[in-house]
């Protein structure tokens, strides 16, 4: 049989790609709807935070910060609950990152403030001596880019029928709503409002001042997603 | 015209040397500053604080990983595809002139591509996704110089003299066949600017920007399906292939065992594909894929070891050309890289181990392992076998060789050792707790405990680099040398001498 199929490239090839396309069938597709299902408590990203969330992509922030959190004692006493599949339901991309040069991020908005974020990521080693991470300035004069971000959430709505502007069960037994603005002025609105928030916390008056004019740095969207990792 | 032999039309596989070359240099280079970054922090500054967006760690790394594995490695296949393709069909590109276009066709969007992906990751354009990092319009351009690729090899199939496909062939195929079917899977991903806003006005925004048709566990699942198999189909198959090609070629033996290459194949084409859940050990994918992950990376060793025993057993009898011979060093060593890489990945994927081993400089250490002394290797001894038969000229210096061999084997031998007592210092520190089961080390700890192992990683890197160099110019020396005198065709008839 081999000899015969190395003499003829066609059925060579067909029988390569049915070899190999078989365990991609049997492994992926059948829990791939129930995995995607959210737990309770889970809420989609608002405005601000998908931008925040869209900068932590732009900067490869996942390429030295894990966001999972496994089922082992000294990573729960070290960063929270260990991750549930659902947690993960309006994730695109999945941002799992695969080395910890740094702490894993999973709930980082637990136990860090937005004013250690602003000291922090001005200069990590001023606040972690011994830290190696990078200093990442130019988020606090960089504007953040608000109507992709809108677009991602149109996106997510329209394609994945991700709950905005619907209520969404919480942990309590309440309902919570992620509002979604109709156009992208009432978005770039709802995100200087969320930006206000957090640049109350904040020190550097160059930040203070933009958010006061309307203008929302990177840094500001960034902590804002960084907080709702809970 | 009858009896004279096949002139093989090399001009495509110029092209490609000239790229694994360049891209080689940018993809190490950009490793080295990584590397020296974690180190001294400081380096991230290295070109002022006003290009720090641009030249920190975070920025780089990507373009790291992606010069090595689509710039570097791919190229090398290419190259070596356009050379190794014609010599075992038996059939030249100047025969055809159609694939003779595609192929320069080939190169160029190649090329083009490779802009693309330069400029995006630089100015942040990404997908987050390892080894996927690219948005949609470039995706949808590694998709037509991936089919292109695809006609090259079919092209030449078709139109072959030896009917009987060389196991490098089969390798080729696979290559292509399994990238294709990878890459557009992972790659499914919805351009934002298809969706509208409600009261129907014009939302704006990048026109680039996309996001991934799965979410969290699922994307994640199908991420390191692709990622490990990327390594499988772009770091294994198709460097297999030029093994299976240049150590026969250059020794002068035949193929120890065809039935060993047989069971090789097509075991390591149907196991591979099922490891990619060891990426995902302890996370929320299903226990049962994760365990199928685990225990398919360990019976991985089988078809891995197959082929690497094969080659060694190649060398039966002729093993004093491993001393002689600068060449066969380079490939005799690849594959023992192969067959330490191939055990050191299994060993790793036990979910014991990886518990330690996941997140950790260990991981980093396997891929480098992998990387610089099998892939590395191997690209730089095919290319050292072609070089004068492209370019009709002896190599420069047979001594350099042997100089830059040693040079880098020192280095990797630096890199994985390192990275091994990193990965593992930290694996141990990060789980250790004390005697009232408080955590005993806070993060920071484990990371300032890795300065000196970081430094040592980064000399070994740079190693690697300085002998990447001395290559490069050792190939350069050579095709800019006097062309050796035409020496007579190989049929003319005795009666002439």
């Amino acid at each position: 049989m081999f000899h015969w199929l190395e003499k003829h490239p066609f059925f060579f090839s067909v029988g390569v790609f049915l070899v190999i396309a078989f365990a991609g069938l049997v492994e992926i597709l059948p829990s791939f709807a129930q995995a995607s299902r959210p737990v309770i408590g889970t809420k989609p990203y608002s405005i601000l935070e998908t931008t925040g969330r869209q900068i932590y992509i732009k900067n490869s922030c996942n390429a030295c910060h894990s966001q999972l959190i496994r089922p082992f004692k000294s990573e729960t006493d070290r960063y929270g609950h260990y991750s549930l599949s659902g947690e993960y339901a309006y994730d695109r991309p999945f941002l799992w990152g695969s080395k910890r040069t740094g702490p894993d991020l999973m709930r980082v908005g637990n136990y860090r403030t937005t004013d250690w974020h602003e000291n922090h990521m001005k200069d990590p080693a001023g606040v972690v001596p011994g830290s190696v991470m990078p200093a990442y300035r130019w988020m606090y004069s960089n504007i953040a880019d608000i109507p992709t971000a809108y677009a991602e959430q149109l996106t997510n709505a329209q394609f994945f029928s991700v709950p905005y502007n619907e209520p969404i069960p919480m942990k309590d037994g309440s309902t919570a709503v992620v509002k979604m603005g109709n156009n992208v002025t009432e978005a770039h609105a709802m995100a200087l409002a969320e930006a206000k928030e957090i640049a109350v916390d904040m020190k550097d008056q160059n930040v203070k001042d933009a958010v006061a004019n309307g203008k929302i740095p990177e840094i500001v969207a960034l902590i804002a997603y960084l907080n709702c990792l809970k | 015209m009858e009896n004279r032999p096949l002139e093989y039309d090399y001009t495509v596989t110029k092209m490609f040397m000239f790229t694994t070359i360049l891209l080689g240099i940018v993809g190490m280079l950009i490793g080295v500053i990584l590397a020296f970054q974690l180190a001294f922090p400081g380096v991230n500054l290295f070109l002022g604080e006003g290009l720090a967006e641009y030249t920190n760690f975070s920025r780089l790394r990507p373009l790291h990983t992606d010069a090595v594995i689509f710039g570097f490695t791919l190229s090398g296949i290419f190259a070596t595809w356009y050379y190794v393709g014609q010599r075992v069909l038996k059939v030249s590109m100047a025969e055809s002139k159609l694939l003779m276009f595609l192929g320069k066709l080939h190169f160029w969007l190649y090329l083009v591509t490779v802009v693309a992906v330069v400029v995006s990751l630089f100015a942040g354009v990404t997908t987050s996704k390892e080894y996927a990092e690219f948005e949609w319009p470039i995706d949808i351009a590694i998709v037509v110089v991936w089919v292109l690729f695809g006609m090259g090899i079919f092209g030449l199939i078709g139109i072959r003299r030896e009917k009987s496909l060389y196991i490098s062939v089969w390798y080729y195929i696979a290559t292509f066949l399994g990238i294709a079917m990878l890459y557009l899977f992972n790659n499914m991903e919805i351009p934002t600017m298809l969706a509208s806003a409600p009261d129907g006005s014009h939302v704006g925004g990048n026109w680039y920007h996309s996001i991934s048709m799965y979410a969290g566990t699922n994307d994640a699942l199908v991420q390191w399906w692709y990622g490990h198999n990327a390594v499988a189909f772009g770091f294994t198959v198709p460097i297999v292939a030029m093994i299976y090609y240049f150590l026969p070629k250059e020794s002068g033996q035949a193929i120890y065992s065809y039935k060993l290459s047989l069971l090789s194949f097509w075991g390591l084409m149907f196991l591979y594909l099922w490891a990619g859940g060891h990426h995902l050990l302890y996370s929320t994918v299903p226990d049962w894929v994760q365990t199928m992950g685990s225990i398919f990376s360990v019976i991985l060793i089988l078809p891995s070891w197959g082929s690497a025993i094969n080659m060694l057993l190649t060398m039966k009898g002729e093993w004093q050309q491993v001393a002689a011979s600068p060449l066969i060093k380079f490939m005799i060593l690849a594959s023992t890289f192969y067959m330490f890489s191939t055990l050191e990945g299994p060993i790793q994927a036990i979910k014991s181990v990886n518990a330690i081993a996941h997140f950790t400089d260990w991981i980093v250490g396997h891929v480098h392992d992998g990387v610089l002394g099998w892939v590395g290797f191997m690209i730089m001894a095919a290319l050292f076998h072609m070089a004068p038969r492209v370019f009709k000229r002896e190599i420069y210096s047979k001594s350099l060789m042997t100089t830059q061999f040693w040079i880098q084997t020192l280095g990797v031998v630096l890199y994985f050792t390192s990275m091994w007592i990193a990965g593992i210092t930290q694996g141990m520190m990060w789980r250790a707790h004390d005697e009232f089961g408080n955590l005993a080390y806070s993060f920071i700890d484990t990371v300032t405990v890795l300065h000196p192992y970081y430094t040592i990683r980064g000399v070994g890197g740079l190693l690697y680099l300085v002998g990447f160099l001395m290559f490069a110019y050792n190939i350069y020396k050579t095709m800019s040398a006097r062309p050796v005198e035409e020496s007579e065709l190989q049929s003319a008839s005795p009666m002439g001498a």
